[in-house]
C-alpha cells in the first residue's frame, strides 16, 4: 500500500472515530431530515393528488430524496465544521509539519464522508420502509440510490472542507446552515419540477442538487431507468471533482499560510 | 420594585446590544424565516390548489409559519447565549448578584420576545411587498402579541435546556423543541387535509391554537373565536415553560 493510500486511510479511521465519539455532529444528520420529513409528509401527502405529480405509491416514497439529499448535504457541513476544529484545536498544524503527503488530510475526510453517506443513505432507506415506503427498483434500486448518495455526500463533504480550509473556523461553517434550505429550495428535492412555481423550476434545471435528489428518487419509486441515474452519477461526480479541485486549491492556500 | 424592573431592563438591554455589537450573529436568524417562507411558497405553492384548501393564496398561508419560526429561534437562541453565559463564567457572576431569580428570569425573556420583533418585522415587509394580505390592524397586533409571546415561551424551554446542560452543545436540542413545536401543526394545510397521525398531533399541540391566532387575519378576519385559544394555550405554555426555567434557576448551585 503506498504511503498516501496508507495516510488517507488512517485519517479516515480517525475522522470517523471523532464523528461517532461525538453524537452531537451526528444526530441533526439525521434527526432534522426525519423531521422535516415527517411534516412534509403529514401535511402535503395529499399533493399527490395535483395534476401533473408523477405515479408514486405515496408521498413518502417521493420525499424520501428529498430527506437523503437534506441529510447528505448536513453531512457535507458537518465533515467541514469536524475539519475546522481540527484547525482551530492545532491538529491540523500537526499534520502540516508531519512528513506524509498533504493531499490525505482532503482525501481522509472525504473517505470517512463516504461511509457516512452510506449509512446516511441506509438510515433513510430502512425509515422509508418501515413507514409504508416501498423501493420499486428492488435490490438494484437500493446499490444505485446508495452509490449516487455515496458520491453525492463526497462532493458535499468536499465543499464543506474547502469551506473550512478557506475560514479556518467552525462557526463561519454553522453559519452557512440556512443556506442549506436555499439551494434545496431552488432545486426539485421537494417537488416535481413541472410543479414548482416560476422562476424556481426554472433555476432548478440547472441545479445539480435536482439531479442527484431526482437520480436517487428515481429507482425508489420506478424501476432502475438509466436516464435519471446516469444523469444523477454525473451531477454528483462533477461537483465532486470541482469541490475536491477546490478543497485541494484551499489546502495549499492554507499550507502556505501556516 | 424599580430595582427590580432596572434589572430587568439592564438584563434586556445587554441581550439587545448583541444584535448592534455582533450583527452577522443574528442575521441568520432574521434571514431564516424569510427564507423558508419564499422557499415553501416556490416549492409547495400548488398545494393551494387541493380541493379543501381554503385559500388559494399558499404564501399568506404560510407566512404565520415564518412569523412563529421566527420567533421561536429567536426564544432558542437566548438559550444559547446562556449556555454561552455558563460556559464562560458571566453567569456564575449573575448568580452571586443580590438579584431574584424570578426577575432574572424575566430579563431574559423579555429581551427574547423584544428581538423577536426583528425577524417577524423583516418577514413581514418582504411578504407585504410579494403581496401577501394585510391582515388589519387588528390582525397585526394580534400577531405580534402572539410572536412576543412564543418567543419568551420558547425562551422558556431554551432556558431550562441551558440550565440542564450548561454547554452550547445542547443548540440542535433547543431548535428542534421549537421546530416540532411549530411544524407539527397545521402549519403546511389545513387541519382536514392532514394525515390522521399528524391530526392527532395537532390536536394536542398548543401551538396548533397560537398558530390559527396569527394566521386568522392573513387569511380570513380577526374573530373572537379563534383568538381567545390562541391567547390561552400561549398563556399556558408560558405558565408551565417559565415555572420549569424558574425550577431549573432556583436549583443552581444546590448540591454543587
Amino acid at each position: 500500500m503506498s504511503q498516501l493510500a496508507r495516510v488517507s486511510w488512517a485519517l479516515a479511521r480517525r475522522a470517523l472515530r471523532n464523528l461517532l465519539r461525538r453524537p452531537q455532529f451526528l444526530a441533526p444528520l439525521v434527526i432534522f431530515p426525519s423531521l422535516l420529513l415527517a411534516v412534509n409528509v403529514g401535511g402535503l401527502h395529499r399533493t399527490t393528488e395535483l395534476g401533473g405529480f408523477p405515479e408514486v405509491n405515496g408521498f413518502l416514497d417521493f420525499q424520501l430524496a428529498a430527506a437523503l439529499t437534506q441529510s447528505l448535504l448536513l453531512g457535507g457541513i458537518s465533515q467541514g465544521i469536524a475539519a475546522a476544529l481540527e484547525i482551530e484545536g492545532g491538529f491540523f498544524d500537526r499534520l502540516a509539519a508531519a512528513p506524509i503527503p498533504r493531499v490525505a488530510i482532503v482525501i481522509g475526510r472525504l473517505i470517512a464522508a463516504a461511509a457516512v453517506s452510506v449509512a446516511q443513505v441506509a438510515f433513510f432507506l430502512i425509515l422509508g420502509l418501515v413507514f409504508g415506503a416501498e423501493i420499486a427498483g428492488g435490490a438494484w434500486g437500493v446499490v444505485v440510490t446508495v452509490a449516487i448518495g455515496a458520491v453525492a455526500g463526497v462532493a458535499f463533504a468536499a465543499l464543506g472542507v474547502a469551506l473550512a480550509l478557506r475560514a479556518g473556523s467552525a462557526a463561519t461553517l454553522q453559519g452557512i446552515f440556512p443556506l442549506i434550505f436555499v439551494i434545496l429550495f431552488l432545486s426539485s428535492a421537494f417537488f416535481p419540477q413541472e410543479l414548482l412555481e416560476s422562476p424556481i423550476d426554472t433555476i432548478a434545471a440547472y441545479n445539480p442538487l435536482s439531479y442527484i435528489a431526482d437520480g436517487m428518487r428515481g429507482p425508489i419509486i420506478d424501476s432502475v431507468q438509466a436516464g435519471p441515474v446516469l444523469e444523477g452519477l454525473a451531477a454528483g461526480g462533477g461537483l465532486a471533482l470541482v469541490a475536491m479541485v477546490l478543497a485541494v486549491l484551499a489546502l495549499r492556500g492554507k499550507l502556505r499560510d501556516a | 420594585m424599580s430595582g427590580r424592573l432596572r434589572t430587568i431592563g439592564a438584563l434586556t438591554r445587554r441581550a439587545l446590544n448583541e444584535i448592534l455589537r455582533v450583527p452577522t450573529g443574528a442575521l441568520p436568524g432574521v434571514l431564516a424565516p424569510t427564507i423558508f417562507m419564499l422557499g415553501l411558497t416556490a416549492v409547495f405553492g400548488k398545494a393551494a390548489d387541493l380541493p379543501g384548501f381554503g385559500t388559494d393564496d399558499f404564501r399568506s398561508f404560510i407566512v404565520p409559519v415564518g412569523l412563529l419560526q421566527g420567533a421561536g429561534f429567536t426564544g432558542a437562541a437566548t438559550g444559547v447565549n446562556l449556555a454561552r453565559d455558563i460556559e464562560q463564567g458571566w453567569f456564575d457572576r449573575l448568580m452571586v448578584a443580590p438579584v431574584s431569580r424570578p426577575t432574572l428570569l424575566t430579563g431574559i425573556v423579555l429581551s427574547a420576545s423584544l428581538r423577536a420583533l426583528l425577524p417577524a418585522t423583516f418577514l413581514l415587509i418582504v411578504s407585504f411587498s410579494l403581496g401577501v394580505q394585510w391582515p388589519g390592524l387588528d390582525g397585526l397586533l394580534l400577531a405580534y402579541v402572539l410572536l412576543m409571546g412564543m418567543a419568551a415561551a420558547m425562551a422558556c424551554f431554551a432556558v431550562a435546556v441551558a440550565l440542564r446542560f450548561r454547554t452550547q452543545q445542547a443548540a440542535p436540542l433547543m431548535q428542534t423543541g421549537n421546530f416540532i413545536a411549530t411544524l407539527f401543526t397545521t402549519s403546511y394545510a389545513p387541519y382536514e387535509l392532514l394525515a390522521g397521525w399528524l391530526q392527532v398531533i395537532a390536536d394536542i399541540n398548543p401551538v396548533t391554537n397560537i398558530l390559527a391566532g396569527v394566521r386568522q387575519g392573513f387569511v380570513d378576519s380577526v374573530t373572537w373565536a379563534d383568538t381567545w385559544p390562541a391567547l390561552l394555550s400561549l398563556a399556558g405554555m408560558i405558565v408551565v415553560l417559565g415555572a420549569i426555567a424558574l425550577r431549573g434557576l432556583t436549583r443552581v448551585g444546590v448540591n454543587e
